[in-house]
C-alpha cells in the first residue's frame, strides 16, 4: 500500500468514500442540532410545556449552576466510580467463574440449570432484599450492579472458552501442554474478543445497577439527581442529569473499544 | 534394518460412547527406523488419525506397546490445517512449542528463528499469520513442528486443505524440507501421488478396524529423489496402481 500512484478510478473511489463519511457525520450533527433548536423553539413559543419538557437553555443553566455549586463532579463522580467499581468486580468475578467452569465440567454441569434461572431472573427484584442484608449505601449499589451483569459475564466468557477451536488446543497438547497453559496459551488469548464484547454488555448493565441501586438508596449520583428531580418536579435537574449520564456512559464505552483494539492488534 | 527408532506391537484402540464401542485399530504392529518416511494410506474412518494421535500420546492405546529407541525421543505433530494462532505474529507462532515445554532458550529461539530464515519466511516473522497464503502458513506450521527439534514427525494429511496447485509445491516443499532435517517422518494422506513421491515405504490400511492390508517398499529410479522428480520416475505408475487396486475403493 505505498504505491503513490492510484488510478483514476482508485483516486475517485476514495473520493467517494470520504465523501460518504462526511455525509454521514454531517447528517448526524444535522439532526442533533435541529433536535435542538426544535426543542427550544418549542419549548419558547410553548407548544410544549417547559415545566414538564425542561428545554434546552434551561438544561444549559441547570448545568452551570450543578458545576458552580460543586456538586456536579460530586455526583457524576460517585455514579462513575460505583460503575467502574461494579463493573470491574463483574468482570473479575465473572471471568474466574467461567475458569473455573471451563476448568470442570463437572462443576459446569452442575451449576448449568442455576446459571440459567439466575439469568432469567430480573435482578431489579432482589433490590430490596440487598437493601435489608447490606443497608441502604453505596455497597447496596454495587451489589446491585454487580448481580446486573455477573451471570451474563460469566456465559459471556465462559461461551467464548467453550467456543475456542478444539484443534487449537489439540495442537498445544501434541507440545505437551499442562491445562494451565492450554488456559494461558490457547483458552484466554482466543477468547479476547468474546471476553471485549461480553464487556461492552456488561458496562451497559453496570450503568442499570448503578441507577437502579441510586434510585432505591438515594443519597448521592446522578440516579440520585433524577429521582430527586422528579419527586420535586425539577425536570432541569432529571434531563440534565440524563444528559451527563449519556456523555459519561459514551466515554466510558469508548475507553472499552479502545481497550479492545490494543488487546487485539490483529483484527 | 537398522535398530528401529520406533517400535509399534499389537496396538488396539476401542472408544466407547453412549451408544456402543466402536473397534478402531486392531493389533497394529510396525517397526520404523530411523529417518524413514512412512507414509499410511486407508479409507476415510479406518483409524489412521487414531494410530498418530496414539504414537504422540493424545490418545491411550486399549492395548499394545508402543517403543521408542530412547526415552526422551521428541515428537513433533503436525496436523491437517495450520492452526496458527492469529493473535501471535509468525515468530510467535513458531516459538510456541519451545514456550510450552519451557524451552524457550536464547539459543533455542535463534535456531528456531535460523529455521524460519532458511525455509523463507524471513520477511514474514512479524506478520500475523491472516497476511499468509496458504502455503506459507503451512510452511510455518512445519517450522513451528520443527522449532522443538523432534526426531520424528508425525503429519496428519498436513497438505489436504490446500487447494491442488499450492498442494503439489508444498509437498515438494515440505518434503525436501524434512528430508534435508534428516527426521523420521510417518504421515497420513489420502493421496497416493503425494504418498509415492515421499514415502520409504506406504503401509496400507483396511477399513475400520484398521489392520495392515500390504506394506510396500517404494524404491524409484530418479535421479535426486525430490518429490518432483519421484513422480516422473518409471515406477511410479506401476506402485500407484498396485496400491490403487489395494485401497479397493468402492463408491
Ligand atoms: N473420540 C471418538 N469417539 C468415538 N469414535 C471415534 C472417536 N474418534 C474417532 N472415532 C471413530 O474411529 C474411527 C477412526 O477414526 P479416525 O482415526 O479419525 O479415522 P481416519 O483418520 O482414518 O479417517 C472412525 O470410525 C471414527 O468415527
Ligand atoms: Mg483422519
Amino acid at each position: 500500500m505505498s504505491e503513490k500512484n492510484f488510478s483514476k478510478e482508485h483516486e475517485q473511489y476514495i473520493k467517494k468514500l470520504k465523501t460518504n463519511r462526511f455525509n454521514v457525520i454531517a447528517t448526524r450533527t444535522i439532526l442533533l442540532v435541529f433536535f435542538i433548536i426544535f426543542w427550544e423553539v418549542a419549548a419558547e413559543l410553548q407548544w410544549i410545556d417547559s415545566f414538564i419538557t425542561s428545554q434546552p437553555t434551561r438544561v444549559l443553566k441547570t448545568l452551570v449552576n450543578l458545576f458552580t455549586e460543586g456538586t456536579l463532579f460530586k455526583h457524576l463522580f460517585t455514579t462513575v466510580l460505583e460503575t467502574i467499581i461494579g463493573f470491574t468486580t463483574s468482570t473479575i468475578l465473572g471471568t474466574v467463574i467461567a475458569i473455573i467452569l471451563w476448568w470442570s465440567p463437572f462443576i459446569s454441569k452442575v451449576a448449568d440449570p442455576y446459571l440459567v434461572v439466575l439469568n432469567s431472573l430480573p435482578k431489579v427484584a432482589l433490590g430490596p432484599i440487598i437493601l435489608v442484608w447490606v443497608g441502604a449505601g453505596p455497597v447496596a449499589i454495587i451489589v446491585m450492579a454487580v448481580l446486573i451483569s455477573l451471570v451474563v459475564t460469566i456465559s459471556g466468557v465462559y461461551s467464548g472458552f467453550t467456543d475456542v477451536d478444539e484443534a487449537k488446543i489439540t495442537l498445544v497438547k501434541t507440545f505437551g501442554a499442562t491445562k494451565l497453559q492450554i488456559l494461558t496459551k490457547v483458552v484466554l488469548p482466543a477468547s479476547y474478543p468474546t471476553i471485549t464484547n461480553a464487556l461492552k454488555i456488561n458496562v451497559g448493565l453496570s450503568w442499570v445497577g448503578v441507577i437502579m441501586g441510586e434510585f432505591l438508596v438515594s443519597k448521592a449520583g446522578l440516579g440520585y439527581l433524577i429521582v430527586y428531580g422528579s419527586q420535586v418536579f425539577q425536570l432541569d435537574l432529571v434531563m440534565t442529569s440524563i444528559l451527563i449520564l449519556s456523555l459519561a456512559a459514551g466515554v466510558m464505552y469508548q475507553i472499552i473499544a479502545y481497550i479492545e483494539k490494543k488487546l487485539i492488534p490483529y483484527k | 534394518m537398522p535398530t528401529p527408532v520406533l517400535s509399534i506391537e499389537k496396538l488396539t484402540k476401542i472408544y466407547h460412547s453412549l451408544n456402543g464401542e466402536t473397534l478402531a485399530i486392531k493389533d497394529f504392529t510396525l517397526d520404523i527406523g530411523e529417518g524413514e518416511f512412512i507414509v499410511i494410506v486407508g479409507p476415510s474412518g479406518c483409524g489412521k488419525t487414531t494410530v498418530l494421535s496414539i504414537l504422540a500420546g493424545l490418545l491411550f492405546p486399549s492395548s499394545g506397546l508402543i517403543k521408542y529407541s530412547n526415552d526422551e525421543v521428541t515428537l513433533g505433530y503436525m496436523l491437517q490445517d495450520d492452526h496458527l494462532f492469529p493473535w501471535r505474529t509468525i515468530l510467535d507462532n513458531v516459538y510456541l512449542g519451545l514456550e510450552i515445554q519451557n524451552r524457550a532458550t536464547t539459543e533455542n529461539k535463534r535456531r528456531a528463528e535460523l529455521l524460519i530464515e532458511t525455509y523463507g519466511l524471513g520477511k514474514f516473522k512479524q506478520h500475523y499469520p491472516a497476511q499468509l497464503s496458504g502455503g506459507m502458513r503451512q510452511r510455518a506450521a512445519l517450522i513451528r513442528t520443527l522449532a522443538i527439534n523432534p526426531e520424528i514427525l508425525l503429519l496428519d494429511e498436513p497438505f489436504s486443505a490446500l487447494d491442488y496447485q499450492t498442494r503439489m509445491a508444498v509437498t515438494d516443499d515440505i518434503g525436501s524440507i524434512i528430508k534435508k532435517e534428516k527426521k523420521t517422518a510417518i504421515m497420513v494422506t489420502h493421496d497416493l501421488t503425494e504418498a509415492i513421491s515421499l514415502a520409504n515405504r506406504i503401509i496400507v490400511l483396511t477399513k475400520r478396524p484398521a489392520v495392515i492390508k500390504q506394506i510396500f517398499d517404494i524404491k524409484l529410479t530418479s535421479t535426486d529423489h525430490s518429490p518432483t522428480q519421484n513422480r516422473n520416475a518409471p515406477e511410479f505408475m506401476n506402485y500407484y496402481n498396485e496400491i490403487w487396486k489395494e485401497l479397493d475403493v468402492h463408491v
